[in-house]
Order: C-alpha cells, then structure tokens, then sequence
C-alpha cells in the first residue's frame, strides 16, 4: 500500500482523509500548511500527496511548485483539494503542476475511488 | 464500501466554533489594509463551508457560501471594507454559529435572523453585480448553485444533479465509443493513462483497443514521454459526464473523443435495460456504478443506527436537568462532551503514569517479601510510599492540567459585546482586557460565562456615562472596561472594573426601602449599600428590559458564583467607577479546604471562605441581650456562630474554642469550633447525588481515615444560623454560651 502526503489546515479534513485511507491500508502522513507538507515530503517518500489550496504560511499552489522542482517528485501523483467549483482553481493547480484534482465537499468513498485512480 | 461520517462530525464542530471565533475576532480589528486578517477570515469560512458540505449540511453550505463570496471579494479588492459590511459578516458569523449548533442538535431549521442575514448579503452581493464588476456570465450568488456543472459544489446542486441524469437516461445510449490520445507530456504532472483504462473498465465492460503506431525505436524511446493512444468501447448506461469525469484531469493533456454505442442495444437489450430500470429506481444502492453522483447522503447526516446510542444518551442528559440553569446555557450539555488537550500535557500525564508503574512494582516487590524485618526493608518501603505520594500528587496536578483552559476562551466574547452595545446605546467605550492567559477549569468556564456577560453588560449600562456627560465631568469621552484574570494563591481572580460615575448609593438605599429590603429607621454602611443591588428582589422587571433583557438580576449572578464556590465583592467610588472583583475556585472537582471538629465529627471549611483563625478571643465577646453574640475583629463587631448548634450537635464538653473568621458574600461572621485539623485537598463528592441536599452542607468528601467528611457551605450556614435566630427570638431564648478560652 501507498505512503500518502495529506496536507490540509483544517482538522476535519485531515482526520477524515487519514482515517479512511489509514482504513483501506495505506500510510498517511499529515501537515497542516505548505510548508511543513514540504518538509515532510524532503523527509520521506510519498506515492501521493493530496494538498488543500487555501493554506496559512504557504499554499498548495506554491507547494505543488516547490514539490515539482524536487528530482524525486517530477512525477509524483498530486491531487489539490479545492471548493471552487470555478475552473480557475482547477487551472492554476494544473498549471502548477498537479496531476489532478478533488472537488471538496467529498465522501470517504469518493476519495478512494479517486486515490485508486491515481496510484491504481 | 461506506464510511462513517458521524465519526469526524465532533472535530468539525469544535474546528468550525472555533473558526466562527477566528473570524469575529479578525472581524473585530478589520480594516482594509489588513490582508491578512482578511485571509484568516476567509480561510476560516472556507473550512466551514468545505467540512459542512462533507456532513450534507446544506444550509450552512449555502449560508457560508454566500459569506465566502463576499470575503473574496473584499480580499481580492473588489469591493472595499466599511462598518456597515463588517457588521453585516459580524451578524452572518452569529447566524454560523447557531447554524452550527442547530446541525449539531439535529435541527434541519433555519431561524428567520439567517433567512434575514441571507437576503441582506444575496441583495448586497447581486447589487454589485448590477454595478458590472463582475463577468455577467458568471454564478450570480449562492442560490444559484444549481445546473449541470459537475464539479458545483453545493450538495443539493449535486441532488439535482443526480436528478436531472436520471431523467435524462432515457435517452442515454447503451454504451461508449472512446478514443483516447495523451499528449507525450501527459506523464509528467503524474498522471497514468493505465489507471484511467481501469476507472472506466469499473464503469462496466470494456474492449481496449491499443494504438502504439507512434511509437519510436526501441533506443529512441524517451521513458518521460506517452506514445500509446487507445480505443475503448464501453458497455455502460452511465451518462457522458461520468465518462469525461475520468479523464477530467487530463482534457488539455489529451485529445479524446466520445461517442455513443448505439448498436449496443441491438446486441444486449435485456441486460441493458433491466440495468436502466434498476438504475431509475434504487439510484443509491448502486454507489459504485456513479460515484460522481453518489453523495446523496440521507438527510440526517449521521449514521443512525450506529450514533444512536450516544445521541440518545446526550439528549437524555440534557434532559435531567433543563430547569435549574433555565435558558442561560442549553447548550452546555452537548458542549460539555470534548475538550482538546494538547499532546504535551497527555505526554507528561503518560510519563507520570510510568513511574506510577514503577512505584507500584516496587512496592509489590516488598509486598512478596517473607517478613518485613531489618531496617533495610522498612527504609524501601517508606521509599517507595514517598515516592507513591510524589507520583499521586502530580498525577493528579497533571489531571487537573488536562481541564484547564485560558480564560480567553471567555473573554473573547466581549470585545464584539462591546462593540454591539456601543452601537446601540451611543456611548464611546474602551475594552481593556489583561490576564487572558489564566487558566481555569473548562466546566467552571462554561459557568462563569453568562455572570460575566451580565456584569460587564451592566457596567457598560448602568456604570459608563454618555460621551457629553463624561466631557463635562472632565473624564475621557470613551469609557474604559476592564476585564482581569489572574491567579492568587489557589483561586483564580476575575475582575470587571470600570471607570464610570460608580454606583448610586442614595439610589439603592432609597430603592431598597421602596422594595421592603431595609427598614425606614435602619441606616447601613456603604458597603451594605452596596451590597443590597446583589439582595434577591432588589431587581425590578422595568430595570431588566432596560439592563440587559436577560431576566437576570444580579441576584441570579451572586448565586450562580456562590454555586461555583466563588464570591464576588462590590467596590465603588462615586464618580470614579466601580469594581466587581469574582473569587472562584481553579476547579469544582477539587477543594482546598481546612478540617475541623467538633467532638470526633470532622468538618471542611473551603479555605477560599477563610480570613483567619483565632485561637482565643483578643478582644471580650460582647452579648448584649437581646442581640447576637458579637465578636470585635479588627473594628468590626462581627456575629459569632455556633457550629455545634447549626450542626445539631450536642452541647460542647468543656473544651477550648476556637473563632474561624469566614466571610460569605461579603458578610463576615466568627464561626465557632473545637478543634483545628490539617489543610489539604479534598476531591468533591456530590451530597445532593447521593444522599439529599442538606442545607449549610456544600458536598461531602472522603477523609484519610475512610470516614466521610461533610464540606461546608458558609453561606448557608449563615442562612441557617439566621432561620434559628427567628426561631429562637420568638422563643425568646437569645444568648449563646461561649466559652472564652
């Protein structure tokens, strides 16, 4: 099973996203902004790193940057978590380099049917 | 596979009460230049918003959605921050909060304020449309939700949603003609086409056909880039949406085509349509065949059959007890279920419990011993005790750790009640708060709350002056409150002070006669005066619509401090302002108390009641007949109280006495016992939970000796002491033996 970045401020959110996919197996490691979602990732390898968009201290944005620049996640699966329902959103993670996304609000069911299709 | 949401529900509560904080704080200090406070507000909706939608809250969805629009375009500078727009989110963040807590008592309505609140941002919002700031084309406001966006992410837009493809599955083809085609680069944001193949094979079966005619020479291939392109027909009734959602991520990254099988349904029809038929009828219980649609959770978010036991249990807490505490705080019970607790403090609880551990193994060791003879043996095990005693002691210091909370959590009410109070009575006011970091005993917090409401409201009203009026009195034209907490010995102090024309003694005094409270010929001391606004039925109803509309006197606001072992004291200086001073205990679990006896009965005094102990009267007991047994302490004649006759003791043997000088709310009185006992802590034992409330008897505890102690409650000795005076005046019998040492 996959070691996943869940980065979020937000405890609901990273409660729910580790304890279902703690449930179905996988390894999840939490961080509470960018910047510490950062160092996490430099600290460990992650299969997946699942990041919130709005963040205080650094953004998923940024973090999807920084993460791209990083040798060991060129290619790395990174899903940002977004409420927008605007494709701004959607874009500029693209554009930043994300894999994909996750429209919030989501249901433990839907986040692993979506982390199934991104690690298989 | 399902999920329990329920389980997440109580973090997303406290995350989301604790976000309303956040934003009415930063609300409070807001100003335009202050992007990031505009931020933390902004983040803060935006969590609600997103945890809310997760439990199928859809009006908090809705309501916060609205809120959220209006703070991101004060945060992106479309529009610009005035008082009135801060009152305005101000009122939303209240309609949040009541939101949430009508989600968490399973309330699906909507109380007319948000409903008002509602309309009031829809109409401010939809102006500024009008104004043109804003693409026509887009989302007007958070109503409109609806339409066929996939990725809208109000809940019941996704319901309509749901809707509207089940309406539309008439028409919907029996299957999927697919091409796929990844640009080369595709691989690099971490996307994998193989992945997507099987997303759609779960849609259904599928026939993949592989397209690799683009791809190199073996020694050209460059493993970055994606050469392969496929055909995929899928037999499926799901609708075009579900099938573009699965490679959503990708559509500037590929190209793809879809198209619909019609044949299909020349080659399977039965199985084709009974898959409809079921489809149309049950769409829930086939989450797997539409997980784009599939959160159309039941309308009551938790789970019922498995939260059902402790929501039972919850309601039926709050039911015991609904009329002793009235309206003030019906939530309290559902709050009251969870507290966080830094990880520091569970550690060093943890730590101590290891070395309880140890302790323990230790003297388990000495327990098995033969004999317990030789000096060696006895040093180890009185070791061990002192080290037992140690790890207790912290242990329990660590416990008490755990339910304390700074007292901001309180305080950081009342700069928005300041704030709503000087809009409405027109007076300039300066909210000065200090000691926010004192900690205090959650229960006790939650308590203390609504007495603290009503003082400062009534500081602010009765004590602050019109800004013309404080002008002409040469004061600052803004009033100043204060509020302080600080700790002093084992009590917690909280102050409310403030600097208006103070109380009005000629007032009171004039008003307690009018009320019956003091007599026509009596004339008490000022500090009596003052003390009377505290007397139950010194209130009156036209006072209370005018004071706060609470329906509480400061009667009520006496007895709810006493309730919690606290006392509060009056202090004024005309024109200068006055000061309520609140003493309460760190916690209600645990007393300090002083044992005394009488005979071989032991009593606790709590030591917070205690001014001193005498041994032997210094100055002559003075009875003079008729009256009270008076004792002169410190210029004060004080009332001397027999403990033994309150108590219903028998008379005292000829011990000696002594005096312990107590003081309840506000009155001093010598409380007369045999014996002085050791000073400790005692852990509180409810009287009236296990036996029946005893008047003069506060609770009851376990002393060292396994014997029940009796802790009292000075007020209502006094009380007691006063119902025998009655008594015993119209008895005629009035003079209580002391026996001066």
């Amino acid at each position: 099973m996959a070691t996943i970045l869940a980065v979020d401020d937000s405890p609901t959110l990273r409660q729910m996203v580790s304890m279902t996919l703690k449930d179905a197996g996988h390894t999840v490691v939490e961080a509470k902004n960018g910047q510490e979602g950062l160092s996490a990732a430099q600290r460990q390898g992650v299969d997946l790193v699942l990041t919130d968009i709005n963040m205080p201290i650094m953004d998923g944005i940024t973090l999807t940057q920084e993460l791209r620049k990083l040798s060991n996640y060129r290619f790395t699966p990174i899903l940002i978590l977004t409420t927008e329902s605007s494709t701004d959103m959607k874009q500029k993670g693209k554009a930043a380099g994300a894999t994909g996304w996750l429209v919030k609000p989501f249901n433990p069911d839907k986040l692993l049917t979506t982390v199934k299709r991104v690690l298989g | 596979m399902s999920i329990d949401l329920s389980q997440f529900q109580q973090v997303f509560f406290e995350e989301s009460f604790e976000g309303v904080e956040t934003m009415e704080s930063y609300l409070l200090e807001l100003d335009s230049e202050d992007t990031e406070a505009l931020h933390a507000i902004f983040r803060a909706a935006h969590s609600i918003k997103g945890g809310a939608g997760m439990f199928d809250f859809t009006t908090i969805v809705d309501f916060t959605h609205l809120v959220e629009t209006l703070l991101d375009e004060l945060r992106s500078d479309k529009r610009a921050v005035t008082p009135d727009l801060v009152t305005l989110l101000l009122q939303s963040s209240d309609c949040i909060k009541e939101l949430l807590h009508l989600a968490q008592e399973e309330d699906n309505s909507t109380p007319e304020q948000v409903i008002a609140t509602k309309q009031q941002l829809q109409a401010l919002l939809s102006g500024k449309e009008l104004s043109g700031k804003e693409l026509p084309g887009e989302e007007p406001s958070g109503e409109a939700l609806s339409g066929n966006d996939t990725s809208s992410e109000s809940l019941a837009a996704l319901e309509q949603n749901s809707e509207a493809s089940t309406e539309s599955q008439d028409n919907t083809p029996e299957g999927w003609l697919v091409t796929f085609a990844p640009h080369p680069e595709m691989l690099q944001t971490g996307n994998e086409p193989l992945h997507m193949l099987a997303a759609l094979q779960d849609l259904g079966p599928t026939d993949i056909t592989c397209n690799a005619e683009l791809l190199p020479d073996w020694t050209e291939i460059n493993g970055e880039l994606c050469y392969l392109s496929w055909q995929i027909r899928l037999q499926s009734d799901v609708d075009r949406d579900e099938v573009e959602d699965i490679f959503s991520w990708v559509e500037d990254e590929c190209d793809l085509t879809l198209e619909p099988l019609t044949e299909q349904s020349q080659t399977a029809p039965i199985e084709a349509e009974a898959g409809t038929e079921q489809h149309q009828s049950l769409p829930e219980l086939e989450p797997e065949q539409q997980p784009a649609i599939q959160p159309a959770l039941p309308s009551t978010p938790a789970q019922p059959d498995k939260s059902a036991p402790t929501e039972e249990r919850r309601r039926s807490d709050r039911r015991e007890k609904p009329d002793r505490r009235g309206t003030m705080d019906r939530r309290s019970g559902g709050e009251a279920t969870s507290i966080r607790v830094g990880t520091d403090k569970i550690d060093t609880l943890i730590n101590r419990v290891g070395e309880l551990v140890i302790t323990q193994s230790m003297l388990a060791q000495i327990g098995r011993l033969e004999s317990l003879e030789g000096p060696e043996t006895l040093q180890r095990l009185q070791q061990g005790l002192a080290q037992l005693e140690r790890s207790t002691r912290e242990i329990q210091e660590d416990v008490m750790q755990i339910r304390m909370l700074p007292i901001s959590f309180v305080f950081n009410r009342f700069p928005r009640l300041v704030r709503d109070l000087q809009g409405k009575l027109g007076k300039k006011l300066e909210l000065v708060i200090s000691g926010e970091g004192t900690e205090l005993d959650k229960t006790l917090m939650e308590k203390i709350s609504d007495p603290l409401v009503h003082l400062v409201r009534n500081s602010i009203d009765h004590g602050i002056e019109m800004p013309e009026q404080r002008l002409e009195a040469g004061k600052n034209e803004s009033g100043r409150v204060e509020l302080v907490a600080y700790h002093q010995g084992g009590n917690i102090i909280i102050e409310i002070n403030d600097d208006g024309k103070g109380l009005d003694a000629d007032k009171i005094l004039e008003k307690a006669r009018e009320k019956g409270l003091v007599g026509e010929d009596e004339e008490p001391k000022l500090q009596e005066i003052y003390e009377l606004i505290m007397q139950p039925g010194f209130s009156t109803a036209d006072e209370v619509s005018d004071l706060s509309g609470r329906g509480v006197g400061m009667d009520v606001v006496r007895r709810n401090i006493n309730e919690l072992g606290g006392n509060i004291e009056i202090g004024s200086e005309p024109g200068k302002g006055s000061r309520f001073k609140i003493t309460l205990p760190l916690t209600l679990a645990i007393l300090d108390g002083q044992q005394v006896s009488l005979d071989d009965q032991v009593y606790i005094i709590p030591l917070v009641s205690i001014i001193e102990s005498i041994q032997t009267p210094e100055e002559p007991v003075n009875a003079i007949a008729g009256k009270d047994p008076l004792y002169c302490f410190r210029g004060n004649y004080i009332p001397l109280i027999s403990l033994r006759k309150v108590m219903g003791q028998p008379e005292a043997t000829e011990q000696e006495q002594l005096i312990m000088i107590v003081e309840a709310n506000g009155q001093q009185y010598g409380l007369i016992v045999d014996d002085l006992l050791g000073q400790q802590q005692f852990v509180i034992k409810s009287l009236e939970e296990n036996y029946r409330k005893v008047e003069g008897v506060a609770g009851a505890t376990i002393l060292a000796d396994g014997r029940v102690g009796l802790i009292l409650d000075v007020v209502g000795i006094l009380r007691l002491y006063r119902r025998i005076n009655q008594r015993r005046a119209r008895r005629g019998d009035n003079v209580i033996r002391l026996n001066a040492g």
